[in-house]
């Protein structure tokens, strides 16, 4: 019954410490398999180069957005002081970028704040509040502290047996499959 | 040579080498499960009842403010004690006063990140708590103060009934965009940080509510190393964001004085001035919430010594920098050799406000020269009381600097004695009330910790050694 209700997503195994988690790591890398994950309720330091993840690309969305707000600002005083509706301050220049650079400045900063949290959403494919990970049974732990790696069905070195055997062998404590319920 | 090699080698086996004296983050050794149940806990359990009582005197607080708002609009403007010269009174004190507040939870978020300084972690998620509740307070001062309220969107970059646009060369319209951004910038870094710890209290939820609330603003986090690899960077820049964003929002605060050609205000050493009082003022407010909320939790193996004596110090050299700016303003003053700068300074130790300057000096220069002194650092009521003083000297820091420059105005025939009115006061006390309404309901919804920066800080966290 329950073979026709759900489908393999995925296998898991637990580790109790960020040492087992960062070790395990590095061997399933070695052990070339190339579409799983770490989980921990803590950014491991150095784990994303034992996974041998590239640098985050976070920045390129924040440099977009600083850019773009600095010359929002720009445009937004240009245009009201100068072009749309000239306004004589003081028998200065309509439009100069020295004195309104407060402006710029405050809108450089929010269009790259608002670039880094969509950006990093983005990147993170967030919100997203349905994963078959979450259909693990201890899945709450890995944010109190349980580490867990799981290895998907979809890797192509996956293998029902010698993919939970390899977990237990690189010191998985609890090793089971994610089964996704459809319905 | 190889005799010599071997009695190296004896010394050297009994050589014990000097353990490294670092006083641990969090004390007496606790697991990552010890953290999680303590923050969680304090979200999940029952409402205690000194809550509701601290909730409910809150509240009746606020609703000062509340009234004293409804009066002035449904009255003018007139209700308040400004008159001509004195326009600002205390609506500019009351503004600058929070937003300084406000200061030291960005600091401590995010320039202490920058600065890699550990012991931010315990304290960083209320201090930004703080800091967005104290810019809303401070909101409601320059918004009322425009006199008809109905009209403060002109403000903003909007076009208008006339289709006249705001002109950009006020300080007091890059107010607009510094604390707007500031605001915005502050909700948006603190939300980011809660985000794990929001997917912590999803996942322990119980009750229906609490999984669709925090699983709503968790939108779906995963612990994935995937995820925290963004969630770093990205963290990381709003760290460098937030630094230049919190040093130019005083900055700009002070442009309202310098720019104006006014005695006692039109000087540059206002941006750097205004920005260490800020964060003096701020870390005055910290420690006034968080001593309590550690006693009643009993965070103290989160929140240490080494914090509380941290902040004592932060507080320390930030009120000895206000220190030398006062002692400077006076110099200059001096050695400008301009009578009416003279006449102003004179004027604000010995003229008719000489009791609100010496106020001032006493609680900013005087009461934090105590934290030399490690017996003081270390007597919880002692710093508490302390930071009251801070936090009353900051007031007056601003009531002085904005009321004796403009009740001596140019002409000797406009001078006089500026005194609130009971709305001013009643409003001023109120946003206490409304602050706190705030801070009880974080305290009460929201993980008052960062549960992963914390644990973060730990020995466990170290992914080379066993623990």
């Amino acid at each position: 019954m329950s073979d026709i209700m759900d489908i393999k997503y995925a296998a898991s195994a637990t580790f109790s410490s960020a040492k087992g988690l960062y070790d395990a790591a590095g061997k399933v890398k070695q052990e070339g398999y190339t579409n799983w994950e770490c989980f921990s309720p803590i950014p491991v330091h150095g784990l994303d180069a034992q996974m041998g993840y590239a640098r985050s690309k976070v920045p390129r969305f924040t440099l977009t957005g600083g850019i773009t707000g600095f010359f929002t600002g720009m445009l937004i005083v240009w245009f009201m002081n100068e072009y749309d509706y000239p306004l004589i301050v003081g028998g200065k220049p309509y439009f100069s970028p020295i004195y309104p650079f407060p402006v710029f400045y405050e809108l450089t900063i929010l269009f790259a704040a608002f670039g880094t949290l969509f950006g990093m959403f983005f990147l993170n494919r967030l919100p997203r509040h349905n994963h078959p990970v979450f259909e693990h049974p201890d899945f709450g732990l890995t944010g109190d502290d349980k580490f867990m790696i799981v290895i998907e069905v979809d890797d192509p070195k996956f293998d029902d047996e010698e993919t939970v055997e390899f977990l237990k062998r690189v010191g998985g404590e609890s090793v089971q499959l994610i089964r996704e319920p459809i319905d | 040579m190889s005799e010599v090699k071997a009695e190296n080698h004896e010394i050297l086996e009994k050589v014990d080498p000097a353990p490294w004296r670092e006083v641990p983050l969090v004390l007496n050794n606790r697991s990552f499960k010890w953290v999680t149940d303590k923050i969680c806990g304090i979200v999940e359990s029952k409402t205690p009842t000194w809550w509701w009582w601290c909730f409910i005197t809150a509240l009746c607080v606020a609703s000062f403010t509340g009234m004293g708002l409804v009066y002035l609009v449904s009255t003018g403007v007139g209700v308040w004690g400004n008159n001509n010269p004195v326009n600002w009174g205390w609506a500019i004190v009351n503004f600058v006063f929070w937003i300084g507040i406000g200061h030291a939870g960005t600091l401590i978020s995010a320039v202490l990140c920058l600065l890699k300084q550990k012991w931010r972690t315990s304290i960083n998620r209320a201090s930004e708590a703080m800091t967005v509740f104290a810019v809303l307070c401070a909101g409601i001062f320059p918004l009322f103060h425009v006199g008809r309220v109905w009209f403060a969107w002109w403000l903003f970059p909007l076009p208008n009934s006339n289709a006249i646009w705001p002109q950009f060369r006020s300080p007091l319209e890059w107010d607009v965009f510094a604390v707007s951004t500031y605001a915005t910038v502050s909700v948006l870094f603190w939300y980011m940080g809660m985000i794990p710890d929001l997917a912590v209290l999803r996942d322990r939820a119980k009750e229906t509510w609490r999984k669709y609330f925090y699983g709503f603003f968790a939108m779906g986090w995963r612990n994935a190393n995937n995820h925290w690899r963004n969630f770093e960077m990205a963290y990381l820049l709003l760290a460098g964001l937030s630094t230049p964003l919190v040093l130019s929002v005083h900055t700009i605060v002070s442009f309202d004085f310098a720019v104006a050609n006014l005695p006692g205000w039109h000087t540059t050493i206002f941006p750097p001035y205004f920005v260490a009082g800020a964060i003096f003022s701020g870390f005055g407010m910290v420690l006034t919430l968080l001593l309590p909320v550690r006693a009643v939790y009993g965070l103290h193996d989160l929140i240490t010594q080494k914090h509380i004596t941290n902040m004592c110090m932060i507080t320390l050299a930030t009120g000895s920098l206000v220190g030398y700016a006062y002692a400077m303003e006076f110099f200059i003053a001096w050695y400008g050799a301009n009578s009416y700068e003279g006449f102003a300074f004179i004027n604000r130790a010995f003229g008719n406000y000489w009791w609100s300057y010496w106020i001032m000096i006493s609680c900013n220069v005087i009461c934090p020269q105590l934290f030399w002194f490690k017996k003081i650092r270390q007597n919880i009521p002692l710093v508490w009381i302390i930071s009251i003083f801070v936090n009353v000297g900051m007031w007056f820091e601003r009531f002085v600097i904005a009321n004796t420059t403009l009740s001596r105005d140019f002409l000797p025939s406009s001078w006089g004695y500026y005194s609130p009115t009971v709305v001013d006061i009643f409003t001023f006390f109120g946003t206490f009330g409304f602050f706190s309404v705030l801070f009880l309901l974080f305290l009460r919804f929201l993980p008052l910790m960062p549960m992963c920066e914390v644990k973060s800080v730990m020995p466990q966290a170290d992914p080379h050694s066993d623990h």
